[in-house]
């Protein structure tokens, strides 16, 4: 029994690092012992060495491909947060215009990806699908944290006829925030994951080096080791993103909700 | 009772919900000005409604709800049965927003808020949030908020109800202080018949399905009211003839278990 010990078990730390560094020894032993050719199966020790060696041209890869991500995580989330905002104000609104916001969500990006490049720029077909696919848990989650607003406060506005700028304001943001911030958190990784796609389907049809557009070009080559790099990159950036926006949420609520408190409060 | 102009005026008032269910009345009721008032009765009785009817917080299906002063903003206060803060907000930022909504800078309001925070007993707790304080605390920020904007009205929906006794008792005792000190009309909804004999110089006993007032005693006490009083074999007679009222008032069998 850990009890009192909370989250600081130095087990909680060692073990997830043991588990890791386990999965690599084997991965490696199945390498080395059934001599599987590099292009079949990459050991570890190939694929962090393809990393270091490819480097260059990896990294200005990922660096497209972020901002790619940045720039559809920020579209998601100005036109999610106002959208959802639009859709408090009236309710005719969010009957008229929610289920497109359905269709979008349910409607498979990579479907909608080379119709997007048909019609718009390339870079700008790439940003849209990213952003199509960040811009659903930022607008659904958003819209139920404006309406969640605990009834009496609202009475309490009503009760000292507070405009819908000041109920906005000061009640319904606040109280949304926590909502919101789990809408950004599911849209980081997922704009990663529509920019990702998106090049993909852009690559196929012509120029473009993002880090999609690196795995597939790789695969073609048969260039199994700068494929793992690769992913693994992919990987790690999901993770920095996930990290990071966590932080964020973590900072704004940090004083007054309680996904943001300790475990010993 | 009513010589001036009362502070509440309630005509030929009843609230139908939409499912068809008559909550309430016809009601008749006169508050008069710098009273204090209980509403007393079992859950479900429509003492709630009526106190969100006088507040404006809800419309009455018939009748007519006239409020003193009502159309200025701030004019009346209310008190919830849960302390209603939010919780993202300092007890500053709570007490300051009535004035804000009403469109007071934050450096003009300041030593009201600070004055209103000293007067409930937490000018030490302005920078802490809810969550920080203990039940008893939280309503004590919840009554600064609501006497903030010097309203000549305080409504209470059993505020204290979810208190233990002892911070109960402490805090009946802080609100007749608030009451004497400030002169404000008051009305408070309690289940509690005790609370209710402590408190008021009138108690109104309520009957459900629709709600109706169905005895009014005029509480006959000591100025100011004190722990004597609490234990004096006077109150407890009070208590024991509104309590016999309250019986009375649940025992209409036709009234049992319609909902």
């Amino acid at each position: 029994m850990t009890a009192g010990a909370g989250g600081r078990h130095p087990a909680r730390l060692v073990l997830p690092f043991a588990a890791l560094a386990a999965s690599l020894v084997a991965w490696d032993l199945i390498v080395r012992l059934n001599d599987l050719p590099p292009y079949v199966l990459p050991g570890p020790g190939l694929v962090l060495a393809t990393l270091v060696q490819d480097w260059a041209i990896l990294w200005q890869s990922l660096a497209i491909t972020l901002v790619t991500t940045f720039e559809g995580f920020a579209a998601a989330t100005v036109i999610g947060l106002a959208l959802a905002v639009l859709f408090s104000q009236s309710k005719w609104l969010e009957y008229c215009f929610f289920p497109y916001a359905v269709i979008l969500q349910v409607t498979p990006v990579i479907a909608i990806a080379p119709l997007l490049l048909i019609y718009l720029p390339q870079q700008l077909a790439v940003v849209t699908c990213a952003g199509i696919v960040a811009f659903f848990p930022v607008l659904s989650n958003a819209t139920l944290g404006l309406n969640s607003a605990d009834r009496n406060l609202v009475g309490l506005f009503t009760l000292y006829r507070a405009s819908r700028w000041q109920t906005l304001r000061y009640l319904r943001w606040p109280a949304a925030l926590p909502a919101i911030m789990g809408g950004l958190r599911i849209a980081g990784g997922l704009s990663l994951i529509g920019a990702v796609v998106a090049e993909i389907a852009a690559g196929a049809a012509g120029s473009g080096s993002g880090l999609a557009y690196r795995i597939a070009e790789s695969g073609y080559r048969l260039n199994i080791p700068r494929m793992f790099a690769a992913l693994l990159l992919l990987s790690i950036a999901g993770i920095v993103i996930y990290m990071a926006l966590a932080l964020v949420s973590h900072l704004v609520l940090r004083r007054w909700h309680e996904s943001a408190l300790g475990k010993d409060m | 009772m009513t010589t001036a102009e009362p502070a509440v005026r309630l005509r030929g008032v009843t609230k139908v919900y939409d499912g068809g269910v008559a909550a309430l009345g016809p009601l008749d009721l006169d508050i008069a000005r710098g009273a204090f008032v209980s509403l007393l009765g079992p859950s479900g009785c429509g003492k709630s409604t009526a106190l969100r009817l006088i507040a404006g917080l809800a419309a009455p299906s018939t009748g007519a709800v006239e409020v003193a002063r009502a159309a200025a903003p701030g004019a009346v206060g209310f008190v919830f049965q849960e302390p209603t803060l939010m919780p993202w907000a300092s007890v500053r930022d709570n007490v300051y927003l009535p004035l804000r909504l009403a469109g007071v800078a934050r450096r003009a309001a300041m030593p009201r808020v600070e004055a209103m925070l000293a007067r409930v007993g937490l000018a030490d707790f302005t920078e802490a949030v809810p969550r920080e304080l203990s039940g008893g605390m939280k309503m004590r920020v919840s009554l600064a908020r609501a006497l903030v904007t010097e309203p000549d009205i305080l409504l209470l929906d059993e505020p204290f109800a979810a208190l233990d006794e002892i911070t109960r008792f402490r805090l009946n005792n802080d609100l007749l202080a608030l009451w004497r000190d400030l002169g404000k009309t008051i009305v408070f909804v309690t289940h509690s018949v005790f609370e209710s004999v402590y408190l008021s110089q009138r108690v109104l006993v309520m009957t459900a399905r629709p709600g109706r007032i169905s005895a009014t005693f005029a509480i006959a006490g000591p100025e100011p009211r004190g722990e004597a009083f609490r234990t004096s074999p006077d109150y407890a007679a009070q208590c024991r003839a509104v309590s016999a009222a309250l019986a009375g008032a649940g025992e209409d069998p036709s009234r049992e278990g319609v909902r």
